[in-house]
Parts: C-alpha cells; sequence; structure tokens
C-alpha cells in the first residue's frame, strides 16, 4: 500500500510596519547591530510593551483575504522560555485567543483547485539574534530583529506530499505581497516556513509528527519535506516508530537532524500578558479594512480569464504577484484590443529578460508604457515581429524608446506596394529555374521566394503584403 | 523647619525665605546624619540633589514655578531615574544605573521636585518587613527594634525621620499602606492605572500602583497631582482628564457614609490596633460621618489568590535578570545554563527565589487552571464583594494592618506569617481599588496604628477629604518619634 506524506506549515510573516510591534524602534534590515534597540526592545527594568496598530490593521487584512473569523477581542500571552536573544524571557504572542481564527486558502494541485484550511493567524513578536561566529567562544547578540512583529499563520495539515506543500507556501507568499503586509524577502527572514510532517498508509489514522524548524526558501522546504517523509518511511518500513520531535534541516547535508524531543519540550507557562489589555476591535475598524482591501489573486485570475481572454494558465503566470499582473494590465491599457499579445510578450520576452538578470519585475528596465507602444508598432504595421524582437533587445540594453530606435536603425517596416512588387520582380527574374518549377506544382518553393525579397529588404518588408505579391507575381 | 508641610515649604520657597537649595541642603545633612542608624536610603548623592535644587531655584527666579518647585522629595529605589543607581533592592541591579526616567520621575522633575535619593525597599517590593533588602533592614523611627514595613519601608521610615518631607512608594499588595501604618504616617494608592507604570520596576503587573507618601492626607493630595496623569508608554494606564486632587479636602463629612467591613473587626486583629480604629470611627461619628456595617465575604480568600497571581506575574517579570545584557552575572560559569543558575541564583535572595518557584508552578502545564484560573475567578469575586458594599456606603474604612510593628526578625523565618500581616490591604490591590493609610493612635509598646480608607475607583479625592478632615481634628498625624533627634 502507499504511504502518503501529511503536511502542516506554520508560516511566520514578517509585517510590513515602520516600527516594532511593542516599541517605536525601527524595523529596517540590514542596520549595524543593536542601534534600532531601544529601552522596551532590550527589556530594561521598567519598560512596557504598547501595541502597534498598524501589525494590528495587517492582520486584520490578512484575516479578510482568507475569508477568516477575525476575533473582536483577543488576548496577548506571554510565552516564557529563556534564550540571549529573547531579551525578557518571553515572547509575547497570542495563544488562547488569537485575531485571526480559520480561513482558507486555494492552490493549484496539476491544474485542480484544492483548498488548504487554516487554524488561525496570530500576532507575535521575533526575537532578536545569536551570532556565534567572530565572537571568539563567546556570543555576540544582536537585538535589532527583536520586537520585529510577526503574523504567525498555521495550516491544518491539509497537505499532501512536498509539492502541495510548496505550492501552499507560493500560494500564501503572493498573498502576503498582494496585501502589501509583508515584503516576502525570504533570504532576509520575513518569510519562514516550519513544517509539520507525518506520513501514514492511505486511510489510516494521522502518524505522530516531527516538526523542521525555519525553512526559509521553497527549495529547502521541498527538500526538507522530501527527506523527512523518506525518513520516517524508512523506520516504519523497518519495523519502528517515529518519536515526536523538532528536528532543524541542514541544506549543506540535505538532511534533517534531531533539534529536541518531546520529552526535551519547554513548558512555556503561558498566560495573559498584564501589560497589555485584551484586544478589542470594532466593527467600524474591520469593515474600514475590508472597503480597503485589494483584489486578490483567485479575483484577479478569473477577471483575466473573463475580461481578457487569457487561458487559465496564462492568468495564473500573470497574476502570480501584483507587480506583475500591475506591469501585463498597463501594458494592455496602452494597446486595448490586443490582450493575448500583451501576455505574449510578458510572460516571454520580458521574463525571459527579468530570468537572465535576476532581477523582479519592479526593476524591469522597459516600462510597461514602452512595450505597450512597441506592441503597437507591430499592431500598426510598422514592423515585423520578428523586427520588434529585436527592438525589444535594443530598448532593454539601450531604455531608448520604439520610435526613436525604429528611425535611428531604419528598421520601418516596406509597405509600399510599389517598392515591394519592384523587388519581387528582380527576384522572379533572377531566379527563372525556380519559378518554372514553381509553376509546376512545387508549391514549397514559395518560402524560398518569400525568404529572398525578406532578405533583400533586411526583414523589413510587410509580411502579409510581401506573401500577397509574391502569390499574384507567380500566378502566370 | 524640617517638619513643616510642603504646602507650608512650597510658601517658603515662594517668598524666597529659603531657596530650594538650602532646603535641600539641610535635608541632605540629616540624611547624612541619621541614615546610618535608621538604613532608609540605598542611594544619595547630594551632588545630583543639589544640581537639581540650583535648577529649581533658578526656574523660580525665571518666574517659572509650580507649587511645588524646590521641595526635596526621596525616591523609592523602584522608580528608574537617569544617572541614578537603581536597584530595587536587589543584588541583581545593584550595579545598574538607570539610562532612562520613569514617568513618575519625569511628573516629579516636570513640577520642579527634587529628589532626596533612592530610598530602601524589599527586594523587588517582595517583603512586608523590609528584611528582603540586599541592602539590610530599615529600621522602624518609633522603635529600632521594629521593622518599618515594607515594601516601602524606605520611604516610610525616612518621611516619619523627617529625612524628607515626602516620598514616593509603590503598592501591590500594601506596600504603601502598611508601612505608612507601621510608621505613622499617611500613604496612598490610587486607583490601578491612575499612576503610570512605566519606569516603575515590575514586580506584579496587573497590581503595581505607585503613589505618594507624606505626613499629611493634604501633602498626599498635592504629591498625587505631581505624580498622577495619563502616559501613552503605559497601556493599563487611564486616559482621563487631570484632576486637582485637592480639591475636595475641606469639605465637611457631615451625609458622608462610612462602612465597616465585619470581616476587618473579626479575628486575627489585635486589641490594641482594635481599640486605635474604634477611637477613630467614633472620631468620624463626631465628624458627622454615618457608620453601616458591611461584608466583605471573600476577603479571607485574597490572601490566597494573591500569592498565585503576584508570583505568576513576578516569576515571568523577573525573567529579564538573566545576566546577558546588565546588572549582575555570576563571575564563573562553564555554559549558558550554569551562567542562568548561578545568576539568578547568587543575585535573588530567598524570597524572591520563592516567590519566582512558587509562580513557575502555579503557571505550569496541568496546574494552570487549578491555579491561576481559579485565582482570577477569586479576583472577580473580591471585587464583586466591594462593588456590592459601595452600593451601600461611600467609603470603608478598618485597619490597616492586624497589628503594630512587628520586631526584626520576628517573621522572617515565617512566610505564611508575614503574608497574612497584609490580609486587609491585599483584596484592595486584587480590585484595582484606591486605598489609603493615616495614622490614628498608638498601640503596644508605643507603636503607630494606620487606619485604611478604601473608597471606590477614582474617589481619591473623597478618601483624601475624608482623611484630610480627619487631620484636622486630630494631631496623630503630627507626632514625632521620641527617639528621633529633635528639628
Amino acid at each position: 500500500m502507499q504511504w502518503e506524506i501529511v503536511v502542516g506549515l506554520e508560516v511566520h510573516a514578517q509585517l510590513s510596519t515602520q516600527s516594532k510591534i511593542f516599541s517605536g524602534a525601527a524595523t529596517a534590515f540590514g542596520a549595524a547591530p543593536n542601534v534600532q534597540a531601544c529601552e522596551v526592545d532590550i527589556a530594561l527594568p521598567g519598560v512596557l510593551p504598547v501595541l502597534n496598530r498598524g501589525a494590528v490593521e495587517r492582520a486584520v487584512k490578512f484575516g479578510l483575504a482568507v475569508g477568516a473569523r477575525i476575533n473582536h477581542r483577543s488576548v496577548f500571552a506571554r510565552k516564557n522560555y529563556f534564550y540571549p536573544d529573547l531579551p525578557k524571557g518571553y515572547q509575547i504572542s497570542q495563544f488562547e485567543l488569537p485575531i485571526v481564527e480559520g480561513g482558507e486558502i486555494v492552490i493549484d494541485v496539476e491544474g485542480s483547485a484544492r483548498t488548504i484550511r487554516l487554524v488561525r493567524a496570530h500576532l507575535e513578536e521575533d526575537a532578536g539574534k545569536s551570532l556565534h561566529e567572530d565572537f571568539h567562544g563567546m556570543t555576540g547578540i544582536d537585538l535589532n530583529r527583536a520586537g520585529t512583529p510577526l503574523l504567525e499563520i498555521v495550516s491544518e495539515p491539509d497537505m499532501r506530499g512536498p509539492h502541495e506543500a510548496v505550492a501552499y507556501a507560493k500560494a500564501l507568499h503572493a498573498l502576503v505581497r498582494y496585501l502589501e503586509i509583508c515584503d516576502g524577502n525570504m533570504q532576509e527572514g520575513s518569510f519562514r516556513c516550519d513544517a509539520n510532517v507525518s506520513v501514514r498508509r492511505a486511510g489510516a489514522p494521522l502518524g505522530t509528527r516531527c516538526e523542521i524548524k525555519n525553512l526559509n526558501s521553497f527549495r529547502f522546504l521541498e527538500r526538507a519535506i522530501e527527506f523527512e517523509a523518506r525518513r520516517q518511511i524508512g523506520i516504519l518500513e523497518d519495523g519502528g516508530s517515529i518519536a515526536q520531535e523538532t528536528r532543524l534541516y541542514d541544506s549543506v547535508k540535505d538532511e534533517t537532524r534531531s533539534m529536541r524531543s518531546k520529552e526535551e519540550a519547554h513548558d512555556y507557562r503561558y498566560f495573559p500578558d498584564p501589560d497589555l489589555l485584551p484586544m478589542t476591535l470594532d466593527a467600524s475598524f474591520v469593515e474600514a479594512i475590508r472597503v480597503g482591501l485589494p483584489e486578490l489573486p483567485q479575483a484577479k485570475r478569473a477577471r483575466f480569464v473573463a475580461d481578457y481572454g487569457l487561458s487559465a494558465y496564462d492568468a495564473g503566470v500573470l497574476t502570480a504577484s501584483r507587480e506583475l499582473a500591475d506591469y501585463f494590465e498597463a501594458v494592455v491599457r496602452g494597446v486595448p484590443n490586443e490582450p493575448k499579445l500583451c501576455a505574449n510578450w510578458v510572460m516571454g520576452d520580458l521574463s525571459a529578460a527579468l530570468n537572465k538578470e535576476d532581477l523582479d519585475i519592479a526593476r524591469a528596465r522597459i516600462p510597461a508604457g514602452a512595450l505597450a507602444r512597441l506592441i503597437g508598432r507591430i499592431q500598426d504595421g510598422t514592423v515585423s515581429g520578428k523586427i520588434a524582437k529585436e527592438l525589444f533587445e535594443a530598448m532593454w540594453s539601450t531604455g531608448k524608446e520604439p520610435d526613436v530606435l525604429i528611425e535611428e536603425r531604419g528598421l520601418k517596416q516596406i509597405s509600399d506596394v510599389a517598392a515591394l512588387e519592384a523587388i519581387v520582380d528582380e527576384i522572379l527574374a533572377a531566379n527563372p529555374g525556380q519559378v518554372e518549377q514553381y509553376r509546376a506544382g512545387k508549391d514549397k518553393l514559395f518560402g524560398f521566394f518569400v525568404g529572398q525579397a525578406m532578405k533583400a529588404t533586411k526583414g523589413q518588408a510587410n509580411p502579409a503584403q510581401l506573401n500577397e505579391i509574391v502569390r499574384r507575381k507567380l500566378t502566370p | 523647619m524640617l517638619n513643616l508641610s510642603l504646602k507650608e515649604l512650597g510658601a517658603l520657597l515662594a517668598a524666597r525665605k529659603i531657596s530650594s537649595a538650602e532646603l535641600t541642603r539641610a535635608f541632605l545633612d540629616r540624611i547624612e546624619a541619621l541614615n546610618p542608624a535608621l538604613n532608609a536610603f540605598i542611594t544619595v548623592d547630594p551632588e545630583k540633589s543639589l544640581e537639581q535644587a540650583r535648577h529649581a531655584d533658578a526656574r523660580r527666579a525665571a518666574g517659572d514655578a509650580a507649587p511645588l518647585t524646590g521641595i526635596p522629595i526621596a525616591h523609592k529605589d523602584i522608580f528608574c531615574a537617569k544617572g541614578w543607581r537603581t536597584t530595587c533592592g536587589s543584588k541583581m541591579l545593584a550595579n545598574f544605573v538607570a539610562p532612562y526616567d520613569a514617568h513618575v520621575i519625569e511628573r516629579c522633575t516636570g513640577a520642579g521636585l527634587v529628589s532626596l535619593g533612592k530610598t530602601n525597599m524589599d527586594e523587588f517590593a517582595m517583603g512586608s518587613s523590609n528584611e528582603t533588602s540586599y541592602f539590610g533592614p530599615v529600621k522602624n523611627p518609633w522603635d529600632p527594634a521594629a521593622v518599618p514595613g515594607g515594601s516601602s519601608g524606605g520611604s516610610a521610615a525616612a518621611v516619619a525621620a523627617r529625612l524628607a518631607p515626602a516620598a514616593t512608594g509603590t503598592d501591590t499588595g500594601g506596600s504603601i499602606r502598611q508601612p505608612a501604618a507601621l510608621c505613622g504616617i499617611s500613604g496612598i494608592k490610587p486607583t490601578y492605572g491612575v499612576v503610570s507604570r512605566y519606569g516603575m520596576i515590575a514586580f506584579a503587573s496587573s497590581l503595581d500602583q505607585g503613589g505618594p507618601m507624606a505626613k499629611s492626607a493634604e501633602d498626599l493630595a498635592l504629591l498625587l497631582n505631581a505624580m498622577a496623569g495619563f502616559d501613552e508608554r503605559d497601556s493599563t494606564s487611564l486616559r482621563r482628564p487631570p484632576e486637582d486632587y485637592a480639591r475636595a479636602l475641606e469639605a465637611p463629612l457631615a451625609g458622608l457614609t462610612i462602612g465597616l467591613p465585619r470581616e476587618y473587626f473579626a479575628e486575627g486583629l489585635s486589641e490594641d490596633v482594635g481599640r486605635a480604629v474604634e477611637e477613630a470611627v467614633a472620631q468620624y461619628r463626631r465628624l458627622g460621618a454615618k457608620t453601616v456595617e458591611v461584608s466583605l465575604p471573600n476577603t479571607r480568600l485574597s490572601i490566597a489568590a494573591y500569592y498565585v497571581l503576584a508570583p505568576a506575574e513576578a516569576s515571568s517579570n523577573l525573567s529579564r535578570y538573566d545576566g546577558v545584557r546588565y546588572g549582575y552575572r555570576a563571575p564563573e560559569y562553564t555554559d549558558l545554563a550554569d551562567m542562568y543558575g548561578r545568576t539568578r541564583a547568587d543575585g535573588f535572595g530567598p524570597e524572591v527565589k520563592r516567590r519566582i518557584m512558587i509562580g513557575t508552578y502555579v503557571l505550569s502545564h496541568g496546574y494552570y487552571d487549578a491555579y491561576y484560573l481559579k485565582a482570577q475567578k477569586l479576583r472577580r469575586l473580591i471585587a464583586r464583594d466591594f462593588a456590592e458594599a459601595f452600593a451601600q456606603c461611600d467609603l470603608l474604612i478598618g485597619p490597616t494592618s492586624p497589628t503594630v510593628a512587628f520586631n526584626q526578625g520576628e517573621k522572617s523565618s515565617d512566610p505564611v506569617q508575614m503574608y497574612l500581616s497584609d490580609i486587609y490591604t491585599i483584596a484592595v490591590n486584587l480590585a484595582g481599588l484606591p486605598g489609603m493609610s493615616i495614622p490614628v493612635g498608638f498601640g503596644k509598646e508605643g507603636r503607630p496604628v494606620g487606619l485604611q480608607i478604601v473608597g471606590n475607583y477614582f474617589s481619591e479625592a473623597k478618601m483624601l477629604n475624608c482623611a484630610h478632615q480627619f487631620q484636622r481634628a486630630t494631631d496623630w498625624h503630627a507626632r514625632v518619634p521620641a527617639g528621633i533627634p529633635a528639628i
């Protein structure tokens, strides 16, 4: 019987507030150690937390976007444990009453939609960083990150295998960026995953799970789950049993290893934080956020299919990020009757150029308006599709407008019938043998004449007109 | 001069009969002379105090003086004061110099008050006798064999011995009222949320509240005016319009209904304290107040609830003292766990460790519901008792403490006996209500007796009025300990 891999994810999304969740210190990444740690972040004696409204707004935004229940009363709790980069000796989190409960994310699995249910999403603060290198047997503590707002998003164990887990993580990643509540930068740790992995025989009850901590790329997520599932299956097939534990993924060795067992697990002694009163949200606060929600990926995808006549696949690619979708729509606004052509350019040449330089869409070297003007020149017959590709490359490297390049390089398409006829006449005259063969029924030679004419015009002949003229002239 | 009220000192300063520098110097001299025997102060820094005094004099010269500008007071060493060593009575913070001001310190500085130094206290405010201080016990100015009460024992002793005209204190389960009672001075713990906790080192966050300690109710009102006020850095601070706590001092008491909680006059109350309190009740009747008997049936549960909730919060609040960033760190250790273990074993005293252990236990997995949640329920029952009582009366009065000051060492080996000395004060913190203590006579061995006045939420002005009218008719509050050199 087949093994089934069961995965649930806990994702920590860093919320994009300017200041920390309980203090006024800045959250910007990359500052010198401890310069963004104020007295509250350092946990000096006597300091107190004050909740950042912006973090609450972002959590509500998320909850509304996934159709979750927004709890109008939620409670901050202290999670107590000792660690040098946890300055208070407790993390302020939410335990019994989180701000967001329920909701779901729809993912695409091999062309069909699957719904992943969410358990909850709660607000909490990040810890600082321990730096073990460069201190000669000592540990350095950087508290810049301490107090950074996080939204921990917990799914049900609804994913079956690494691919679904990655699809879910990507959908979540796209969503938080759509909502502009998280910058999604995985290298900087703005979007981190913990995976709960178990295996079972199809139809059997859930197996014992292991939690793999701190996976900060989609690739590591996939490989860690693959490794962990293989490990568990190996143990079970050898007649062993799985011990519930927390494991770490080593990306260099591509394996997971035990971090702590269930017996070693902390007793966090959660209790409501007496420094923060229960958080109450009034209906108007939530409503104002609901009204301001942007169009979400699913709705946008459906609209792209309906309004632009795109395939579901193309709509999916173009709505993968809000920036890409916005770019596409800006191109379409320039050439409203050619959405399919626009889609091909954005998904084809533009994406290829971006990938080649590892750029994201925000840093595309050709603005949407310029790409639209280029497509417009194909549409109005000024240039052929082939010349347009050449122009695209020139636009990418020089930043010049298409019309400027067409003028500079003399690439304007020849649509002058008399001029084209003269060229075709010359070619037919120079190749009497081929003309004879063609007229004798060798249809394939048609392409030869068109090719010669294109060569003579350096590709600038209007292809439709050229075809028509060649056909007419060859007809005896 | 050292026996004058804040109002009188303010008038002298306003009339330029004395400068703040002269006044401050006089108190500093007295501290220098008497503190070695009393041990009321942990830190005195005459240069800093005099600099503040000169600044106050400059303010006055510039026509920018407030009513209290230039008057020196003492601060409990639980309030962070920028540039001052702030120890909270602990070895853990014996080397900690605060880099910022507590809101209370900011408010006092803003009012022009001068700091005479930081007063001794039970370690992390955990104690009722000031014997848990790392800096040694404070002596009761009325009798050096007696404790001054706690945890604000240093502030109470300093005011009683006239080392300071007034002082700040904090009260988690009686830590302003009980030492005020045992040292024969006045003290008020306002409604929870009236005084900001920002910069006040946390013991039990949901119970801690700062307040003034002084020789009279009138002085308390003036100092509370300076200390109270909304602070956006404390999420439990109450956003209310500022009020003048002295506004109702002179109102007559005719028509006032005073409730006498039956449970406060029952078994456990010592006979000498009972007699002094009864006499005070009689005085109130003479002043025109009516008395009714009321009941607070859940009072008996308050100590049990408190000794679950306060240690639970404390166990978490004190986790930050880990030797990593500031304060004490054990000099030798083998690894991280050993560093934590030794730092906290050496840095905290036995009472603090006892409460951290109790708190850790009651929050543990499997015990939380039975202890913490249950205690929270009791807390609501206790608050409801008071609500029902205040339907029948304006204020409650009773003893502050069941006995007069006990002897040094008498209860320090029996924590439960020590905890029971807060039986009348703790319920007030659990309910978040304002409570105060004023001196109403003397009990055995000539030790002072305190009367507790408890009001409904935000009734501080009425309570101070009630206390002030008593003090106009009596002179208990003006008595100075006999063993203290004349002024």
